[in-house]
């Protein structure tokens, strides 16, 4: 057969072949089928481990109790006692090293979370003990009458500040 | 020429040669199915959620934002709380402000072009909280529609998007019956609740979990029957959300109500 029939089909295997090599070069050796089958579970297998290596910044409050065991005795027989430090102090990171110090949250808006009163008795945001932050003196912080890691308790530092 | 009983003969044979499977005649190495039997998945991680006791603090949204590096301020988010309130006169009003990042610290409910809503206490005949995430679907419909394996199942059952491979087609976001994939405002790449991966392969709980007061939160291993949140799962009235989708929804609800969409 003469040579310009052969010669589109030279060029079809050849268009095939680049496009061979350009997938073998682009798509990563792990990239495939895994356990969860065809249809869920078709992806780059080390994925999972750059997923898994996200840096934890809650250490949640255990952490906190070799050094702050007299803040944790404080709070552990209050009523406060099942918030972890770090929602109200900010997420531990490498405390002390990074960040040296954690934040210490005077604001009205973090005790309104819960202390807000809603009348909302399917919930058990009903039965907590709650404000009216309009009227309840708007102008102070919480701290300056109760204590935060223990509500029971006046806050000791109360005569100091007024 | 052919008789009457050879042409049955070979109908049948034909007939039941057709309805025969390949599979059927595939001879079973008892090793490989052991091997199927004690090696299949140990883990598969689900979460319960008690509507009852969420007070709707958010504590768990800021948690999850700052632990997944979510950008603080953007309004997305990978988990959420909405508040329902059910008035005498049968309006039901939802509402998360900010997706409940702050809490829920105003009677007012945010009703987007009708403004802020007042309802009067003597008005409300329910009311209640319900924290929201991925439901890390054992049919995940967003996986389904990925066209190209950037999300995927893993084989504890948790749906993770792969950042590289991901080329925000956003098929996926417009996939998910329960709004919960969005873009990443940094990565610009489809974003969505891992069940905080990085903390369970820790053997850490999730930082919502970690981070709610009440309990309301939960996650545990459904293969494990010891796992509290299994034997709740398995011995009290739990609901999913959209049950009717097909997607064989991991998050577990209990005490939902109708109301709740």
């Amino acid at each position: 057969m003469k040579n310009h029939v052969w010669r589109p089909l030279y060029i079809a295997l050849a268009l095939v072949a680049v496009g061979l090599v350009a997938r073998y070069l682009l798509v990563p050796p792990d990239f495939g089928v895994h356990e969860r089958g065809y249809m869920y579970g078709w992806h780059r297998k080390s994925n999972e481990k750059e997923w898994e290596a996200v840096r934890v910044k809650y250490r949640t409050g255990r952490s906190c109790i070799p050094c702050h065991r007299d803040k944790h005795d404080d709070i552990r027989n209050s009523p406060h006692a099942a918030i972890s430090c770090e929602n109200c102090h900010g997420a531990l990171l490498d405390h002390p090293k990074d960040p040296v110090s954690l934040e210490i949250n005077r604001s009205r808006s973090l005790c309104l979370r819960c202390h807000a009163r809603l009348p909302y008795k399917a919930s058990l945001r009903g039965s907590i003990k709650g404000i009216n932050p309009e009227t309840h003196y708007p102008q102070a912080e919480c701290m300056m009458c109760h204590y935060p890691h223990n509500p029971k308790r006046p806050n000791p530092k109360r005569e100091v500040r007024s | 020429m052919i008789t009457r009983r050879t042409f049955c003969k070979q109908a049948l044979l034909v007939a039941g040669g057709t309805v025969l499977p390949l599979a059927a005649l595939e001879l079973f190495d008892p090793r490989r199915l052991l091997a199927e039997k004690e090696e299949g998945a140990k883990v598969r991680w689900v979460f319960l959620v008690d509507t009852h006791k969420c007070v709707g603090c958010g504590f768990c949204v800021k948690a999850c934002k700052i632990e997944n590096e979510i950008p603080y301020d953007a309004h997305v988010s990978r988990t959420w709380v909405e508040r329902y309130v059910v008035t005498k006169d049968g309006r039901t009003l939802i509402d998360s402000p900010g997706a409940a990042r702050d809490g829920f610290t105003s009677s007012k409910i945010d009703q987007n072009s009708a403004g802020m809503v007042e309802v009067k206490d003597e008005e409300i005949a329910k009311a209640f909280f319900v924290p929201k995430l991925c439901n890390q679907c054992d049919n995940p419909p967003c996986v389904q529609v990925c066209p190209v394996g950037a999300t995927y199942q893993t084989a504890d059952g948790v749906v993770l998007v792969d950042r590289k491979w991901c080329i925000g087609c956003g098929y996926c976001v417009m996939g998910c019956p329960y709004g919960v994939r969005f873009f990443h405002p940094v990565y610009n790449v489809a974003e969505k609740c891992t069940f905080c991966y990085h903390r369970l392969h820790k053997g850490m709980k999730t930082a919502c979990v970690d981070a709610c007061p009440f309990g309301a939160r939960q996650v545990g291993n459904l293969l494990d029957p010891d796992d509290p949140v299994t034997k709740v799962i398995t011995s009290e009235r739990v609901s999913v959300l959209k049950e009717e989708y097909g997607t064989k929804p991991q998050v577990f609800y209990l005490g939902l109500s109708m109301e709740v969409k």
